[in-house]
């Protein structure tokens, strides 16, 4: 047992560590760390950047523009990519659609979208959830029927994230209506420019525009869309939700949060001194901390331990991590909120008179605290919500 | 003991509630929301506190609670807050009788909104912290300062603002109370949107002159009169948290009914059921402090007053907070979304939260003259 790293980790680390801080526009960097929103421009240009350095699918095979690290590089890279405030890559892209095409996908369809999918030239977003499949996502009624080698389908989608960017939707769609829930179901690769697609934008209770509703209606798509076996597509879905749970612990991003806030704490006055001072405060910040040092090690017991583990058997890392991350997630904005206090309660889109300029009451930095907090209640709810997982761990791994 | 409502009391609740239902606020629609203010100067509610040989109607923080219970339950944005509850108490607890005589009249039918400027830059909870200075100049004095997140702040036509006249920054003595024409010379306001729902500004006093007669109470005591309106303030605060987690409990367990995944509906689920319970428990407790803070909040022993008020806010915050996060959580994604109502009582709770003092804050207060138990 050591936890230290070796030279040839720490010098993959500092490299990254470098790179990141000198080549990602400190603009958008400063935009992640305050936890404001990013426009589609920030996340093509930060994604690009990785990828001209052959930084953005290290996850992918390495064909494909993956890189063949040891875990614990693997690790290091999410840490040090987060901590330094980069924009994500492009989960639909990079977590999802990528390696199941990679996995499932024809060797045309892999030539075809897997380069532009890297490269972010291809927009993906995730068509999965409906209104009434959430949770119980095998329920989907969207439906695709075969018509003269085309499939043409019809029904509607919920929650799909960026949907407003998207050139392409990846979708699971019901081909046969008569098999169990699971079996009729297929994974579909949709052109968003199809005649019969609409898109609905829904605003979320932060005023941002981030997700939204896509109707289909008799909508044409080319039967080499689908991707791997006809009513095969919830194995594959199950394939691409579990790579979206190891990635769903973003503790380089609480860390990044945390120290952000506590820097903060050191510039906020309260009581007659700082924030900082206030034992009250030190000791949640404590427990935030206990906390998320005990997951980082869960988190790198995981990654050391994907080398024995057998496959087959339930794993319940991925649901823990996904518990305990959404929820030290959330503790971080709560615990940002808690900073900004009162001066948090004018929302962001100010009507500033015309040669309005005086210093603000509140700090620069505070109007983003609330929209944060109220936008991450969703951390706990997507990709499987807690809930889910705990059924998961009872079930699968207690045998409750 | 006694917690039966009058029947006076009884029939302005029934009023209220009336009212609140028949006008609750769907921040999901788009079309613009309609003024409320002449209707609730109709029903009387803008007199409420107010003595009858002012002008009022004579009730108290009981008839504040059940009012403000219903515009919480109804997520009213109007600024009943800043101008009836707050504004209102300086006029009635500090104000001359000439001040009174000029100004109740005014906001009992609807003719004047106020506002409350306190909060400063790094000033925080504490309402002795005040930089705003107030010099006088022959007969008037002059104010000078910067005042932010005033609730209610762009739209009063009178401003009641803290400014100090002696001391240094933090000093408890030194503090002086001014009303202030929201349009005066050298007054500019800033407002925008608050999480609250209503709205809020920054407001800027450069040179503002302003008349001894508009001093309210003592120069250079003020403190003790703010303190006595914040928790009157704090005691209605609580009672809007309280009517938002009953509407948000009530969606809650409708929605939990409702809805159905893996063919039966969520509510049938044993793991989401407690959590239900768990949210109950958490309104029943803030209720009770709601009620308390209303028999307390005019209590004239200072001390005894502070502590049952910071006990008060401490745990409508907490109940707040847990009933708010369980109620998007148990709903799913659907209570993130603008166009459902259940977010926007989320965000009123959390906004609330944060006014006039957080949870900490408020459990230090309820320490600071050694808790509320004793050894007998
Ligand atoms: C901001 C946001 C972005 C999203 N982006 C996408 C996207 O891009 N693409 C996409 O396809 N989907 C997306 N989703 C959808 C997301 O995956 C669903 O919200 C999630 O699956 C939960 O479904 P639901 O919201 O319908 O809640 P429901 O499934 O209706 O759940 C409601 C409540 O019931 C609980 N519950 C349900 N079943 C059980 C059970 N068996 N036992 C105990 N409790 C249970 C849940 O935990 C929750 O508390 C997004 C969601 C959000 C909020």
């Amino acid at each position: 047992m050591d936890l230290r790293y070796t030279p040839e980790e720490i010098a993959f680390r500092d490299d990254l560590r470098r790179f990141f801080r000198e080549k990602v526009p400190a603009e958008i960097r400063r935009k992640v760390a305050e936890g404001r929103h990013l426009d589609k421009e920030d996340i093509v240009t930060s994604q690009r950047i990785l990828n001209a350095a052959g930084l953005a699918t290290p996850n992918w095979p390495v064909e494909w523009g993956g890189k063949d690290w040891s875990p614990v590089q693997r690790y290091l890279f999410t840490e040090e990519l987060q901590r330094a405030a980069v924009p994500l890559p492009l989960q639909f892209n990079v977590f999802m659609v990528g390696p199941v095409i990679a996995a499932f996908g024809s060797e045309e369809q892999k030539r075809k979208f897997l380069p532009a999918t890297a490269n972010l030239d291809i927009w993906w977003c995730q068509g999965f959830s409906e209104p009434g499949a959430g949770s119980d996502l095998a329920s989907l009624k969207t439906r695709a029927e075969k018509r003269d080698g085309k499939y043409v389908v019809s029904g509607q989608k919920a929650w799909t994230t960026l949907g407003q960017h998207a050139d392409w939707i990846f979708c699971l769609v019901r081909t046969d209506r008569e098999a169990k829930k699971q079996r009729g179901i297929s994974f579909l690769l949709i052109d968003m420019k199809s005649p019969g697609i609409t898109v609905r934008p829904v605003i979320t209770i932060d005023g941002a525009h981030e997700v939204n509703e896509v109707f289909f209606d008799e909508v044409e798509v080319p039967a080499e869309n689908l991707v791997g076996e006809e009513n095969r597509g919830w194995d594959y879905a199950k394939f691409l939700l579990a790579n979206e749970r190891t990635g769903i612990a973003r503790i380089g991003l609480s860390k990044q949060r945390l120290a952000r806030a506590k820097r903060l704490a050191q510039e906020t006055e309260a009581g007659g001194r700082t924030l900082w001072e206030d034992t009250d405060f030190r000791r949640r910040v404590a427990e935030i901390e206990v906390g998320l040092k005990a997951l980082e090690i869960t988190q790198m017991r995981v990654v050391a331990n994907q080398r024995h583990r057998d496959a087959d058997k339930p794993d319940p890392a991925s649901s823990i991590l996904k518990i305990k991350g959404s929820e030290l997630q959330q503790a971080t904005t709560e615990l940002l909120l808690e900073v900004a206090g009162p001066y948090a309660l004018p929302a962001p889109e100010h009507d500033r008179p015309e040669g309005w300029n005086e210093p603000a009451v509140s700090p620069e930095w505070a109007d983003a605290a609330a929209p944060l907090y109220l936008n991450y209640r969703k951390v706990s709810i997507y990709g499987g919500s807690n809930e889910i997982q705990r059924n998961i761990i009872a079930k699968a791994f207690l045998g409750l | 003991m006694d917690f039966d409502l009058t029947e006076e009391q009884r029939l302005l609740k029934e009023s209220i509630d009336r009212f609140a239902a028949d006008n609750a606020r769907d921040p999901a629609a788009h079309s613009a929301a309609s003024d409320l203010w002449p209707q609730l100067a109709e029903l009387g509610v803008l007199a409420l506190p107010f003595a009858e040989e002012d002008g009022g109607i004579g009730g108290g923080a009981v008839e504040t609670m059940i009012v403000m219970e219903a515009i919480g339950r109804a997520l009213i944005t109007e600024p009943y807050l800043p101008t009836v509850v707050l504004g209102g108490g300086f006029l009635r607890m500090g104000g001359t009788a000439e001040q009174r005589a000029e100004f109740i009249p005014q906001v009992a039918e609807g003719s004047l909104k106020l506002a409350f400027a306190q909060l400063e830059k790094g000033s925080r909870y504490d309402l002795h912290d005040v930089s705003t200075t107030a010099r006088r100049e022959g007969g008037d004095f002059v104010l000078d300062g910067r005042k932010g997140v005033v609730l209610g702040g762009d739209e009063a036509g009178l401003l009641v603002v803290t400014a100090r006249t002696a001391g240094a920054r933090r000093d408890r003595e030194g503090i002086t109370l001014f009303l202030v024409d929201g349009d005066a010379p050298g007054v500019s306001r800033q407002g925008s949107p608050s999480q609250h729902g209503g709205r809020v500004a920054e407001i800027a006093f450069d040179g503002v002159r302003v008349p001894a007669g508009r001093v309210l109470g003592e120069v250079d005591g003020g403190l003790s009169l703010a303190e006595r309106v914040v928790d009157v303030a704090l005691a209605a605060l609580c009672a809007d948290s309280l009517g938002a987690m009953e509407e948000l409990h009530r969606m809650t367990v409708d929605y939990l009914r409702t809805r159905q995944q893996f063919g039966v509906s969520i509510g049938s689920f044993q793991a989401l059921q407690h959590r239900a319970a768990d949210m109950l428990v958490a309104v029943e407790q803030a209720r009770s402090m709601a009620v308390y803070a209303a028999m307390m909040a005019e209590e004239p022993d200072a001390r005894e007053r502070r502590a049952a008020i910071a006990a008060a806010k401490a745990q409508v915050n907490r109940s707040g907070r847990l009933v708010g996060q369980e109620a998007v959580q148990l709903h799913g994604g659907i209570a993130v979304t603008w166009e459902y109502k259940a977010g926007h009582f989320f965000k009123r709770l959390t906004a609330n939260d944060m006014l006039f003092g957080d949870t900490d804050h408020h459990l230090r207060a309820v320490m600071a003259d050694g808790g509320l138990v004793h050894e007998i």
